[in-house]
């Protein structure tokens, strides 16, 4: 029965990190938006790991920082541990990880959402979308409430026909035992949405009362906590931080595990969905890496004002007596006490090659979908995609371009490239080796890479890019300052240079080829520098960095040029590829299959031969060539 | 970055008068500047001159002289393809057109794919788009016959080689990058003397890989020759006399079909890849039929085909299909067995094809000389050439051996240099790349399955 009709502009469906960011970004352009989640008190909730950000997560939430997103800011205001990754390795690959306190971080969020103009929240169970002709018009929930709509996000994660299992014990539940939604699938099924199963798994939470920390090894934060916001003060949020601890399983843990296999619901077949490989439940990496005599196990704390510790490491889906078990073998866990126990978690998803690189579905106009509901897994993945699909359904509303970011502008790029192009089989998760262009696409320059794209979409203000330009300018002047200020060979500058190790100049040379030194940099040139002017910190980290690595540098930016040539050239989406003459059957299938967007992308689906895109390059002259001469008739 | 200025040998390979080595691209004119150096004192750089002029000089791989040569310009938008082009015009025979595409190469262009000179010219406008279809043809059949060779051509026991190559590369890269996305479970420590170590032996491996390419072990460049004839009439005889021992057999190539053998025929500077179906021998007595089919699948991509007829016995059923099947083909008739009492004669066998006739005694190796001479003079003639594809392929594969070697050279520098090692599998993934190429491989999610496969990673 319907009882209810209201109108929105947008409907998001899902509350966690890919449907707030979608909401947000919704109603800050000024749209009427509406989301939906089966529980208020589950806003951004943290279900596994109690952090943000790692290596590749961590660029994923700075560039959404610089595209207008919230996450970078909700985790600088509600992080109690933060830690810059690869420190020793190369610039790009230098990633923030931060610990959050998981109930304030969701508080937090909760709190922007309800105070953002134009956001509705409503608690009720989306079960279905009603469209007309292949164009979405709204959404109806459990009760029968209808709510009409231009574009609606589907942020739904882990919720849909949810289940929960360990041991022989399974529950249809959500995470957390919250409710999971069980009704939205049949309706995705019937508008022609192909719908597949993935599983993923989390470990014990336990009593940190139970612990002996003393037989573990004691991680610190940072001494200098850096920002994931650019707009958030380093200053402000200088603080005490909480420690996490490391420990190890042994040859005990792996004995117990190995005799219990058969009591696993993922060796005894019960779980029918695909897990990701990169995270796998500490069973799977007995099994797999049998000559492993031991594993690690990342003691983290889940917030400040609870006793729970996250066990990082051993997620698992074995039963309850085999979990305490195993946990008891691993030094300073001897008498632990689960607070939760481990269990792995079964959803429905997307294959996600049925989304335009918008996060559009193909076959559902107006409808878009975002998170771990596209295949992918983890927080950050899940708000970045959540954030595009808002954007885009906000421009398909206001008639707008949408906004697609390329595998040279941001790891957002290759994230959703990589989910609309290729065959994924598991939930998706970032890494910077899927990456090509990763010199580039660095989290230090993250803002110099998108924050114009955020201004232009209307999610960073006029007064945030100023500044953004004002520091694009300081980093140029301050390089060719530098690549055209000579040093002589003078006592003062031998001194430096064999102060630091440095081979003594020969002739005179360019402050910039003393930076491209190994052992120098730019900051310890200070000293023979001496018309330097004060510069802010990002600045120099800027400079240094596009100096040292110059020559890798340009290398990329060809690379790109290269990459551009083929990603410029548009495709129709609806087009019947079986018109191309020439093109073999396997293209012609894959490309009617995935409707590419660009020749890039199209080079890039698998079964696509670089002979087929010759093919498709001729054809596309041939038609540009008949509509300028129908055009002239 | 080689990407986007292409380089081919645009005349036939034959031993014609002329070898012409076209390059095309934004880098033309630096690329020929590296390589051309005028004659007398003057330096002569070539960006510098007009377009559409020809220039006389040498090229040059370093101080060493490779030809005397005629170097014609043309700036795009003015050329064949649309872009900036430079031919080079040299004295032809094989291996002077070669070693010029070579060094052209060496100094910084790429090999050009099948077809891309063709497909530039038409994405430039330059084709009338009347030609878009046959343009697709060219790119199809191109890249098919490329595609065909470059498998077939590999030599099992390389690409074996190469395979274990990339598996060892892939493996570090995926090390690496293992421990960049997961730091806290996989360290890096100490990792660049296991680096350096494991590099040391691919690049010997892959310098060995080049010298033998070199010498024409890796892949079998030649003309495609077959030999036809009904059973019994001395194919094999033929065969084993004309690589006999005073000539090298090069190479034994396992071909695509078990039964399919090819040996390599030095005449002089030509080499004739005589494949021999090991089904004639084998079959000689038993169905007749089924060598004579053998064969003529054989046959039908052959460059050239030596018919051979047996002289003691009367023509046949089969000899008429043989002769019926060569008509129009590049083909010599060997009247054989002239050591015996000929049945047939040179005057009939010449009223039946228009195919020149050789007698021969293979027996008693009498009239090879003239078969060879013949061979030869059908080929300096410029009756039969063997397919380019073959030696693109072949130049193509060098040039990824090389490249490959370059990557793990820079990958050694940024060690020494004190480089993070997320520059290394930058370089690393290049070779993985390039040696992908020789296998016709592409990368797809190779590294992602092997660092799930071979690291355990995982929060």
């Amino acid at each position: 029965m319907q009882y209810l009709e209201e109108s929105y502009d947008v409907v998001v469906v899902g509350a966690g990190h890919a449907g707030c960011e979608a909401a947000l970004a919704c109603a800050r352009l000024g749209l009427e938006t509406i989301m939906f989640t089966v529980s208020v008190d589950s806003i951004a909730l943290m279900p596994c790991n109690p952090n943000i950000g790692g290596s590749s997560k961590g660029h994923l939430v700075r560039e959404l920082d610089a595209l207008g997103g919230e996450m970078g800011k909700n985790i600088d205001k509600t992080f109690i541990q933060s830690k810059m990754l690869n420190q020793s390795k190369g610039p790009a690959v230098h990633s923030l990880r931060a610990q959050a306190d998981k109930q304030d971080y969701s508080r937090s969020m909760r709190r922007i959402l309800e105070n953002t103009d134009h956001l509705t929240i409503r608690q009720a169970e989306v079960s279905e979308i009603i469209t007309e002709n292949g164009i979405l018009t709204g959404v109806k929930t459990f009760s029968g409430a209808v709510y009409h709509c231009k574009a609606a996000v589907l942020a739904t994660g882990t919720y849909l026909r949810a289940r929960c299992i360990y041991g022989d014990v399974s529950n249809y539940t959500g995470p957390n035992g919250l409710q999971a939604a069980n009704h939205l699938t049949d309706s995705l099924k019937a508008n022609g949405i192909e719908m597949r199963r993935f599983k993923t798994g989390t470990p014990a939470r336990v009593d940190k009362r139970s612990i002996d920390f003393s037989k573990m090894e004691e991680q610190l934060g940072d001494d200098r906590v850096v920002p994931f916001s650019f707009s958030t003060d380093p200053e402000s949020i200088q603080k005490e931080q909480i420690s996490c601890w490391l420990t190890y399983t042994n040859s005990s843990t792996h004995e117990i595990i190995r005799n219990n296999l058969d009591r696993s619901p993922l060796y005894s077949g019960a779980i029918e969905g695909t897990g990701p490989r990169y995270c796998p439940s500490i069973e799977d990496k007995v099994v797999k890496f049998p000559d492993k005599d031991r594993h690690q196990v990342f003691v983290e704390p889940e917030g400040l004002y609870t006793n729970e510790m996250y066990l990082g490491g051993m997620s698992s889906s074995l039963p309850e007596d085999v979990q305490y078990a195993m946990y008891r073998t691993v030094p300073g866990l001897e008498n632990v006490k689960i607070v939760r126990n481990a269990y792995a978690i079964e959803y429905d998803c997307i294959n996600s090659r049925q989304l335009y690189a918008t996060l559009e579905f193909k076959a559902v106009s107006g409808l878009f979908s975002g998170g771990q509901f596209n295949g992918s897994s983890g927080y950050e993945e899940a708000a970045v995609q959540g954030f595009m699909a808002g954007v885009n359904a906000a421009m398909k509303i206001l008639k707008r371009e949408p906004v697609i970011l390329d595998r040279s502008q941001a790891y957002i790029g290759v994230l959703i490239d990589d989910l609309v192009t290729k065959e994924n089989l598991e939930p998706y998760r970032m890494m910077t080796s899927r990456a090509e262009y990763r010199l580039l696409l660095r989290q230090d320059n993250a803002d110099l890479r998108l924050m114009g794209i955020g201004h232009q979409i209307g999610l960073i203000s006029d007064e945030r890019y100023k500044e953004l330009l004002k520091k694009e300018e300081a980093i140029e002047l301050e390089i060719k300052r530098l690549e055209s200020t000579n040093m002589g060979a003078s006592s003062k500058v031998q001194e430096f240079l064999e102060k630091h190790g440095s081979t003594p100049l020969k002739t005179g040379t360019t402050l910039a080829e003393l930076v491209r030194r190994p052992e120098l940099d730019y900051v310890m040139l200070t000293d023979i520098d001496t018309n330097r002017l004060p510069l802010p910190n990002d600045v120099m980290e800027q400079v240094d960095i596009n100096i040292k690595y110059e020559g890798y540098i340009r290398r990329q930016k060809q690379q790109v040029s290269q990459y551009k040539k083929l990603e410029n050239r548009k495709l129709q989406a609806e087009f019947d590829y079986a018109e191309v003459k020439g093109l073999r059957r396997e293209a012609i299938q894959k490309l009617n299959l995935y409707k590419p967007l660009s020749i890039g992308q199209a080079s890039r689906i698998s079964g696509v031969s670089p002979a087929d895109i010759s093919v498709l390059l001729v054809y596309l002259e041939q038609m540009k060539f008949h509509k300028n001469t129908d055009q002239k008739e | 970055m080689k990407m986007n200025t292409i380089a081919a040998i645009a005349t036939a390979m034959s031993s014609s008068g002329i070898g012409i080595v076209r390059i095309s691209g934004e880098e033309s004119f630096q690329i020929i500047d590296r390589i051309f150096k005028g004659k007398g004192k003057r330096v002569k750089r070539l960006s510098d001159e007009k377009s559409h002029t020809i220039h006389y000089g040498f090229i040059y791989d370093g101080e060493e002289l490779i030809d005397e040569v005629l170097v014609l310009l043309m700036r795009g938008p003015g050329s064949y393809t649309g872009e900036d082009t430079v031919e080079i015009d040299c004295h032809g025979g094989v291996l002077v057109t070669k070693k010029i595409l070579e060094t052209v190469l060496k100094y910084g262009a790429r090999p050009a794919e099948p077809g891309e000179f063709t497909k530039r010219a038409f994405l430039s406008g330059r084709i009338d788009l009347t030609q878009a279809e046959a343009v697709i043809d060219v790119i199809n059949a191109k890249n098919q016959y490329a595609l065909k060779s470059s498998v077939s051509q590999l030599d099992g026991a390389v690409s074996k080689r190469v395979r274990a190559l990339r598996e060892t590369i892939i493996y570090h890269i995926a090390f690496i990058e293992s421990a960049l996305d997961d730091p806290e479970h996989i360290s890096l420590d100490g990792y660049q003397e296991t680096l350096l170590q494991g590099i040391m032996p691919i690049k010997e491996e892959l310098k060995r890989l080049i010298r033998s390419s070199e010498n024409g072990r890796v892949l079998s460049e030649g003309i495609e020759t077959v030999i036809m004839g009904k059973p019994n009439a001395g194919k094999s005889s033929l065969l084993n006399v004309l690589v006999g021992e005073d000539r090298a057999i090069v190479t034994d190539i396992a071909g695509t079909t078990r039964d399919t053998l090819k040996e390599q025929i030095i005449l002089e500077d030509l080499s004739l890849n005589m494949i021999d179906t090991a089904g004639i021998r084998d079959t000689e007595d038993v169905v007749e039929k089924i060598g004579v089919e053998k064969a003529r699948q054989a046959a039908e991509g052959a460059d050239l085909i030596i018919y051979v007829v047996d002289g003691s016995c009367p023509l046949d059923e089969n000899d008429e299909d043989i002769l019926s099947f060569i008509e129009g083909r590049k083909a010599v008739t060997v009247l054989n067995k002239s050591d015996l009492s000929m049945v047939v004669t040179p005057d009939l066998l010449n009223k039946r094809t228009s195919h020149k006739v050789i007698t021969i005694s293979a027996r008693n190796r009498s009239g090879i000389e003239d078969l060879e001479h013949e061979i030869k003079t059908m080929f300096y003639e410029g009756e039969i050439d063997f397919n380019d594809q073959v030696y693109i392929t072949n130049v193509r594969q060098k040039n990824a051996l090389e490249e490959a070697y370059k990557s793990l050279s820079m990958v050694e520098q940024s060690i020494h240099d004190g480089m993070a090692e997320d520059f290394y599998s930058i370089d690393l993934m290049d070779a993985y790349e390039q040696l992908g190429i020789i296998l016709g491989e592409s990368i797809e999610d190779d590294l992602v399955n092997e660092i799930f496969s071979k690291f355990c990673m995982g929060k």
